[in-house]
């Protein structure tokens, strides 16, 4: 099946265009038997000043802190406390029963749309508990573990999904593309890459306001095909920006494989590389190396030593959108056979073995969110869901510009006067 | 007072801002060092130093992307595009993002930039030297499109632009950096220091953005131009000796109605100039605003005179640009109508 076209340099062209193709298609057995990961503790950690052209093998590599048998090692290992790993746990699991509920609401038609980021909580979790709030995130639609650590009210989070009276951005932003300055989380937009490279300009910002702030951009494995991607590694090099450029490689853009963004050809961490960045290549699916590599990232930045670019290898577990059936274009179930597992359940496995956590105790927790989540929603939605409640619709022409001009003034009189 | 062109006047308001506010950059493409292919910021950098007027990587998108970010975090970029013509790698960042930053976060973010190209016809720079996209940016809800067309109206203005916390696109006439060009190329170019104009105050003032200026009281046609096409229509009215009042609307978003449709109401008549194509170019807009307010005083077709529905040409420069003759034909048939 699928085999990829021959492009061997002995051939003479075929007038067959060589088109990536996906390991498996629906109808097929799950396998990723073609992925190699590198055992824990390959990777070594170098100092944050060390020379990018020194490290280029982390950009091929894997970091990777947590094995198989949840067990902590290596030199990226954050030896975090039993608390932090706590905590981390709990905002993965309550951001993944928020997502739950949220798809639900959505085929419950409470709301018009939804995107989960179900195997990818550890990502968006750990960089907002290693970063604070004085750091800016420029977050991709699937980093709301970031909001969710960061103790952003629920409740705000829904009634911006549903668009009620009491959404914050009143009515006017399709559902998650959520704005949280005091939260350090950066106004959404549905226009995918266009945040990579002003990320690099807030973070330029902050060194000529001469503060140790820095900004944290994310970025999908299919989006680092948009010229935003080249420009934000560029400005980033060239002005030496404190800035993290995340990549999260979740192996799907929709319905397309992350080979049709060139994921095939080198790794998506390896792009920084041609621009002088460091670049480290982090398992996504582990929270500690997760950790481990904003941190040090991070410190990089704050340092005044400049950008560093981290590929997250994880997988997208579920469809892109409450619109979108991935059925229809990979095999079923295949996110249960992704080789790196899932975080929360290695996250849970390695506090079990430190015997910092129990099953019970995680259950406890687990019952807890639910609830937590449901009052939240039952608080949402007595505001009202889509349709049953709205801001006033004269929000519709404010902010558009800092005051209104006469156009907008008489539209919203013809609009309200109706 | 100093009497200046208008690249001095530019590089004086950016000058004085920058004096004024700590949070005003300067940058884009050969803008650093070597103050700008027009010279616009020339002395900045050696004035404020690299931190604040630098040269930029050859990206247009990523020159306005690294502005927004900046203005979202407290500081007022002000970036060059070296010609308007260049300026549609930054579209997707202009119309996606600064333009809707401030509406999509609730006013939580907003992107106070203000982006200068030079843009216009008349200097034989052909298909990607001389174009005028300005109703490409007026569709926009969120952008203020402005254009000059004298350097005292170029200084006031571009402080204006800084000031505002809404995103600016700043359109410069490059055909009338220098002098102010009436459309006769066969003749020598009056230098500004020969207009009154030229006459620019040395610090801080302001010319509001959204205020249309009067250039010449008439009462037989109203002529709305702006841009280089303010002196074609003055020349076209001096040559048809048909009492014209051209107005010069500086600002297209916002629009100063209020002048527009006083004027009209006592002309009856109207003439609208620009060197833009024609097929929903501002014009249109116009028209339709005109047609719209004054309807029971218009004694005659709304004219529009206009670039070609063409690609901005090189060899048949003269016969794309707008002539003082075609504009005094324009007016001719808005006065005999009826």
């Amino acid at each position: 099946m699928n085999q990829p076209a021959d492009t061997s340099p002995d051939q003479v062209p075929t007038g067959a265009i060589a088109v990536p193709q996906p390991h498996g298609r629906p109808g097929d057995e799950p396998d990723f038997s073609h992925l190699e990961f590198p055992p824990v503790g390959s990777a070594r950690r170098p100092a944050v000043d060390e020379s990018p052209a020194q490290m280029r093998e982390l950009a091929y590599g894997l970091i990777r802190v947590l094995d198989a048998d949840g067990a902590a090692g290596g030199e990226w290992n954050p030896s975090l406390s039993g608390e932090t790993m706590r905590r981390a746990l709990r905002a993965m699991v309550l951001t993944r029963t928020f997502d739950d509920r949220m798809f639900r609401a959505h085929r419950q038609g409470k709301t018009s749309f939804y995107m989960k980021c179900t195997g990818e909580e550890a990502i968006g979790c750990a960089q907002a508990m290693v970063l604070g709030k004085d750091d800016m995130f420029f977050p991709t639609y699937r980093v709301q573990g970031i909001l969710i650590t960061r103790d952003y009210p629920l409740v705000q989070m829904m009634n911006q999904i549903y668009s009620n009276a009491s959404d914050p951005l009143q009515g006017r932003q399709l559902p998650i593309l959520y704005s949280a300055r005091d939260y350090g989380f950066f106004s959404l937009s549905g226009n995918v890459g266009t945040q990579y490279c002003q990320a690099v300009g807030w973070a330029m910002a902050n060194t000529y306001k001469n503060n140790t702030n820095i900004a944290s951009a994310f970025i999908g494995d299919g989006s680092t095909a948009t010229y935003d991607f080249h420009h934000a590694l560029n400005f980033a090099a060239v002005y030496r920006a404190p800035v993290i450029l995340n990549i999260t490689n979740n192996q799907w853009a929709i319905s397309s494989f992350q080979g049709i963004a060139g994921g095939e050809q080198t790794t998506f961490a390896a792009r920084g590389i041609g621009f002088g960045l460091p670049a480290l290549r982090v398992d996504g699916n582990d929270f500690l190396a997760v950790y481990a590599a904003t941190d040090w990232a991070a410190q990089r930045a704050r340092k005044g030593l400049g950008a560093t670019v981290i590929e997250f290898y994880t997988y997208r577990a579920e469809g892109h959108s409450t619109s979108d059936d991935p059925s229809k274009y990979r095999p079923k179930d295949e996110a249960a056979h992704w080789p790196m597992g899932d975080p929360i359940k290695r996250l849970k496995q390695h506090l079990i073995a430190l015997g910092e956590w129990s099953e019970e105790q995680h259950a406890a927790m687990e019952a807890e969110l639910f609830a937590q989540v449901r009052t939240a929603a039952r608080e949402a939605e007595a505001v009202g869901t889509l349709g049953q409640s709205r801001p006033p619709v004269g929000k519709m022409f404010e902010q558009v510009f800092t005051a209104p001009d006469w156009r907008l003034e008489r539209q919203r009189q013809e609009v309200e006067g109706q | 007072m100093s009497t200046m062109n208008m690249i001095q006047a530019l590089n004086s308001a950016m000058d004085v801002m920058m004096e004024r506010d700590p949070t005003v950059l300067v940058f884009g493409e050969d803008a650093g060092y070597f103050g700008g292919v027009f010279r616009a910021t020339d002395g900045l950098q050696r004035k404020y130093g690299v931190s604040r007027c630098f040269d930029a990587p050859i990206a247009e998108g990523g020159i306005v992307a690294t502005a927004i970010g900046m203005g979202a975090n407290g500081l007022r970029p002000v970036v060059e595009i070296q010609f308007v013509d260049y300026i549609y790698p930054a579209y997707d960042q202009l119309v996606s993002e600064a333009a809707r930053l401030r509406y999509r976060s609730n006013g939580e973010f907003s992107a106070p930039i203000t982006v200068r190209s030079p843009y216009g016809g008349g200097i034989m720079g052909g298909q990607t030297h001389s174009q005028s996209p300005e109703a490409i940016f007026t569709h926009v809800p969120g952008l203020k499109t402005v254009i000059p067309s004298t350097p005292y109206d170029a200084k006031g203005m571009l402080i204006s632009a800084i000031e505002d916390d809404d995103p600016v696109i700043f359109l410069e006439p490059k055909r009338i950096y220098n002098g102010p060009f009436d459309g006769h190329h066969d003749r020598p170019l009056q230098p500004w220091a020969m207009h009154p104009a030229s006459e620019v105050p040395a610090g801080h003032y302001t010319v509001p953005l959204g205020s249309a200026d009067i250039r010449r009281s008439g009462k037989a046609v109203t002529v709305l131009a702006y841009g280089t096409m303010v002196y074609v229509a003055l020349a076209a009215v001096a040559e048809s000796g048909i009492d014209a009042e051209v107005i010069d609307l500086r600002s297209l978003v916002p629009l100063d109605l209020e002048t527009i449709e006083a004027s009209v109401k006592k002309t009856g008549r109207c003439v609208i100039v620009h060197e833009a194509p024609q097929t929903s170019g501002f014009a249109g807009e116009l028209i339709a605003l005109i047609q719209q307010h004054c309807f029971y005083h218009l004694e005659a077709p709304i004219e529009r005179v206009t670039g070609w529905d063409t690609p901005y040409p090189h060899a048949f420069e003269w016969d794309y640009f707008v002539s003082p003759a075609r504009v005094a034909a324009a007016l001719r048939r808005a006065v005999e109508a009826v």
